[in-house]
């Protein structure tokens, strides 16, 4: 497939996917009724604007924002590491901010949050950026950062952050148990505007400074001396792809929780289609990971309606058998 | 265009590379012999930057070569490395087009100037073909068109320089001479080449010059019927040989003894 029809199939794919996420829920709402209210013609029907713009519209925003969040650092993870199976989680980011939020579970229970965020969320933020900062200090000596070693040091946080969640777990009653594990499987029921707010600020900034990376994730692939020698300043970029995508997952893991696979799957299949070349790869994987996580989320709230599935929990179930499929094809696929 | 001057390169408090000097004018070929560990890859990563000189100078027209900023030296220089960590299906025309990064010349000539690059490798029939499913040798000229195609142009560059990390390990006798006539080609267009060459009959065929290196220092330099006798293939690689020359380029042949 040519890389400019799939930009524009998914850029198509996404406003539908949106729109049938707003209509479709535990009360399912006529098409035409959503776009009158979308388009602020909704005389006579309060509920119906209400259920829009109060629950379904945030909502689907917010997974369509924290979906494309996740594939395009996890695309660009993949392109700083030379590993098609890195994702951002690799680096500590998921860890330390599942040890944040467990942390506040146990300790801080009933204390309130701050513009919308659950004190829950800031921790997870906090631990998850914590954990990068770290990686990030442990991997860079004095003749630059290595790669290699930030891998071995995100594993290293990574054990270190999960003995300290059992710890916690120990420690905790069933109530505490219970909002840990269901933090674990992500979700997005908290959506609010506030939060819509947040994440669409991070995105902008994102979305906006990653894709002028592509040139320079191309030539990484080669290796970090041949970049240099194509004249990109590699520990620059190095420093500039570690930030962003810290904070790109980190925002994304404060709202929604650990949501796995969208960061691995999502860059894969899309490099399955139109190659790695990162001019193409970034937008795509995010429009992508925006629909893939929509889908989750709208099937997420109707195979069990009226109560819901975590979203956490349908994407490693739609990506586990994916990747299984990925691993044994890796030879035809080039790899 | 390329100076070198009582250069000398540590690794760990050790001198890899001793005091070693010469010129290079544009267009000619420098081939750099020697055993293994005799710090040939060394000197080559320090004429691109990666390494900075304990002691000595390195000149690139004129300006020391850590003062060019790093993509105008990116436009001059470029360097075949032994092996590459490419492990994503690019296809070989998208490799080959990484060459063109630093420059700004525009979509159109850099895709004259891939597929002029892709055919003097003998490669255009790889064009679309993904680059992990390559064997050894042909990534290897894939490398070179990448490598040949950053400083295909006199426009882009006035001075260009060529570093060839033993460019011809993974080559079959016919792409081994391919590769080394496409070498000598750009060299006839002004590019300076430096090479890393494990076969010295091939070396002496094609450099105008050579430098033998043992253990960091200079053993020899000069023509190629200068630096290749018997005594010095004695010294450098410690094992009997013949040298003759060869019948029709009258350059230096080595035999095994």
């Amino acid at each position: 497939m040519s890389p400019r029809r799939l930009l524009w199939l998914l850029a198509v794919a996404l406003p539908v996917c949106l729109l049938a996420a707003v209509m479709l829920g535990a009360v399912r709402l006529p098409a035409l009724d959503v776009l009158a209210v979308l388009v602020g013609r909704a005389d006579g029907m309060d509920r119906l604007a209400l259920i829009v713009r109060q629950l379904r519209l945030p909502r689907a925003l917010l997974t369509a924002l924290v979906g494309a969040l996740l594939a395009i650092c996890g695309a660009a993870m993949q392109g700083l590491f030379r590993n098609p199976l890195a994702d951002p989680s690799l680096i500590g980011v998921t860890a330390g901010a599942s040890v944040g939020a467990s942390l506040v579970i146990v300790f801080a229970g009933g204390v309130a949050g701050f513009v919308g965020l659950s004190l829950v969320s800031l921790g997870a933020f906090a631990g998850g950026t914590a954990a990068v900062l770290l990686v990030y200090r442990l991997a860079t000596g004095p003749g630059g950062t290595s790669v290699a070693t930030m891998l071995l040091a995100g594993i290293a946080i990574g054990a270190l952050a999960g003995s300290v969640g059992s710890l916690l777990e120990f420690y905790a009653d069933n109530e505490m148990l219970r909002r840990i594990s269901l933090w674990r499987m992500g979700g997005l029921d908290g959506a609010n505007w506030p939060r819509v707010a947040i994440v669409a600020g991070v995105s902008a900034v994102i979305f906006f400074v990653l894709p002028r990376q592509a040139d320079a994730l191309n030539a990484l692939l080669l290796g970090e001396s041949e970049a240099r020698h194509l004249g990109i300043a590699v520990d620059r970029i190095k420093r500039r792809l570690v930030l962003l995508t810290a904070a790109g997952v980190g925002v994304s893991v404060a709202v929604a929780g650990a949501i796995t696979f969208v960061g691995l799957v999502v860059p894969h299949i899309v490099r399955m289609l139109i190659g790695p070349d990162h001019r193409w790869l970034l937008p795509a994987s995010a429009l992508a990971g925006a629909i893939l996580l929509l889908v989750a989320d709208t099937l997420a709230r109707i195979v069990v309606a009226p109560t819901e599935l975590p979203v956490g929990l349908l994407t490693a179930l739609l990506g586990a058998p994916f990747f299984i499929s990925l691993l044994r094809r890796r030879r035809e696929y080039g790899l | 265009m390329l100076q070198v001057e009582g250069l000398t390169l540590s690794a760990g408090g050790r001198a890899v590379v001793e005091t070693v000097d010469f010129t290079l004018a544009a267009g000619e070929h420098l081939a750099v012999i020697g055993p293994n560990g005799a710090g040939k890859s060394t000197l080559i990563h320090a004429l691109i930057g990666d390494l900075v000189p304990t002691a000595g100078s390195i000149r690139l027209a004129g300006r020391a070569l850590a003062d060019w900023p790093v993509r105008e030296r990116a436009c001059r220089v470029a360097l075949l490395p032994q092996a590459s960590a490419l492990n994503f299906p690019f296809t070989v025309a998208e490799v080959v087009r990484l060459g063109r990064g630093p420059h700004a010349s525009g979509t159109v000539a850099d895709r004259d100037i891939v597929t002029e690059t892709l055919a003097a490798s003998d490669i255009a029939h790889l064009r679309d073909r993904p680059y992990t499913r390559l064997s050894g040798g042909e990534k290897q000229r894939v490398q070179l068109a990448r490598v040949m195609s950053q400083i295909w142009r006199a426009e882009d560059a006035g001075d260009r320089l060529l570093l060839l990390d033993e460019p011809v390990a993974a080559l079959d006798l016919g792409h081994q001479r391919l590769v080394m006539r496409q070498v000598a080609a750009l060299a006839d267009q002004g590019v300076a080449v430096v090479s890393v060459l494990h076969d010295i009959s091939l070396a002496a065929r094609y450099a105008d010059r050579m430098l033998a290196l043992r253990d960091g220092q200079t053993i020899a330099a000069g023509t190629p019927a200068e630096v290749v006798t018997a005594e010095r293939m004695q010294c450098l690689f410690d094992t009997e040989t013949r040298v003759i020359t060869h019948p029709d380029t009258h350059t230096p042949v080595v035999l095994h003894g």
